[in-house]
């Protein structure tokens, strides 16, 4: 099947990556906001539901997914709807996302759960994280564009 | 430590760590420059290994808090990776969208295995 690659409406990878690093000062004061709050509340809810092995762990699930889910919105958003803006990515992607979500406590998590032979979990943990982030990716990405066809 | 400076101190670390991996990101995305996402996964797996070293040093408590929990959970991301995955799907780069992730999950999982024995866990 021939998709259309005239348009940019789908940047992909690629083009997500075309700008060459620069390191400015209010674009890392943004992410540093960003980061503060997506912290906060990530570890606010890793404290308030305490983990064990043999359990699900919903604070690092429930963070990730939301975290993709608001990714994609605001990446596709950023990308291709509103004109570019160095700031609400940097803000919003990079600090609030990146730090609301975490690859390392699932990496943990998940090695934890090998540990104690938790085979079941640690397969339907790995499963899930993968296959919701990924669909909410997916979804927050189609919505933003339904909505520019739309308009 | 008061209940305000400590969560003052998770925000904090939290939005230096955020910045870390950015620069880190950009600097590993711009030297390697190619089609994968080499600058997410060498955010992910360095942090996975640090995570690893803080459990295998029995850290506990608020210094697991501020050092594991607020630095290293905002340095490492998921949404990133998911989102890259997701675009170089729509690259119709299949392989390296499986390999992303794959890659990600069985090197995450031994680097934090490998932080933990280096840390005497």
């Amino acid at each position: 099947m021939e998709r259309d690659r005239s348009t940019e409406s789908r940047p992909g990878f690629k083009l997500m990556r075309a700008s060459p690093p620069r390191f400015d000062r209010q674009e890392l004061a943004a992410i540093f906001v960003g980061g503060f709050l997506g912290a906060i509340v990530r570890a606010g809810l890793a404290q308030g539901l305490a983990e064990r092995p043999d359990r699900w762990p919903w604070a690092t699930f429930i963070v990730n997914v939301l975290a993709a889910l608001l990714l994609g919105y605001f990446i596709t958003r950023l990308q291709e709807r509103l004109p570019p803006s160095l700031y609400s990515r940097a803000l919003l992607g990079t600090g609030v996302c990146g730090a609301l979500s975490t690859f390392s406590t699932m990496a943990l998590e998940l090695l934890k759960m090998i540990e104690g032979a938790h085979w079941t979990l640690a397969a339907g943990y790995t499963a899930a994280s993968v296959g919701c982030g990924f669909a909410a990716v997916f979804l927050s990405t189609k919505l933003v564009r339904r909505a520019r066809l739309g308009t | 430590m008061s209940f305000i400076l400590l969560w003052l101190g998770v925000g904090l670390l939290g939005g230096l760590a955020a910045a870390a991996r950015f620069l880190i990101d950009a600097t590993v995305s711009a030297d390697t420059a190619g089609r994968f996402p080499a600058g997410t996964l060498a955010v992910n797996l360095s942090g996975s290994v640090l995570l690893g070293l803080l459990v295998g040093i029995a850290l506990r408590g608020d210094a697991y808090l501020l050092a594991g929990t607020a630095v290293i959970g905002s340095y490492t991301t998921f949404s990133t990776w998911m989102l890259e995955s997701h675009r170089l799907g729509e690259d119709e780069e299949r392989w390296l969208l499986v390999a992303n992730i794959a890659a990600s999950l069985a090197l995450g999982v031994a680097a934090v295995a490998l932080g933990q024995l280096i840390g005497g866990g």
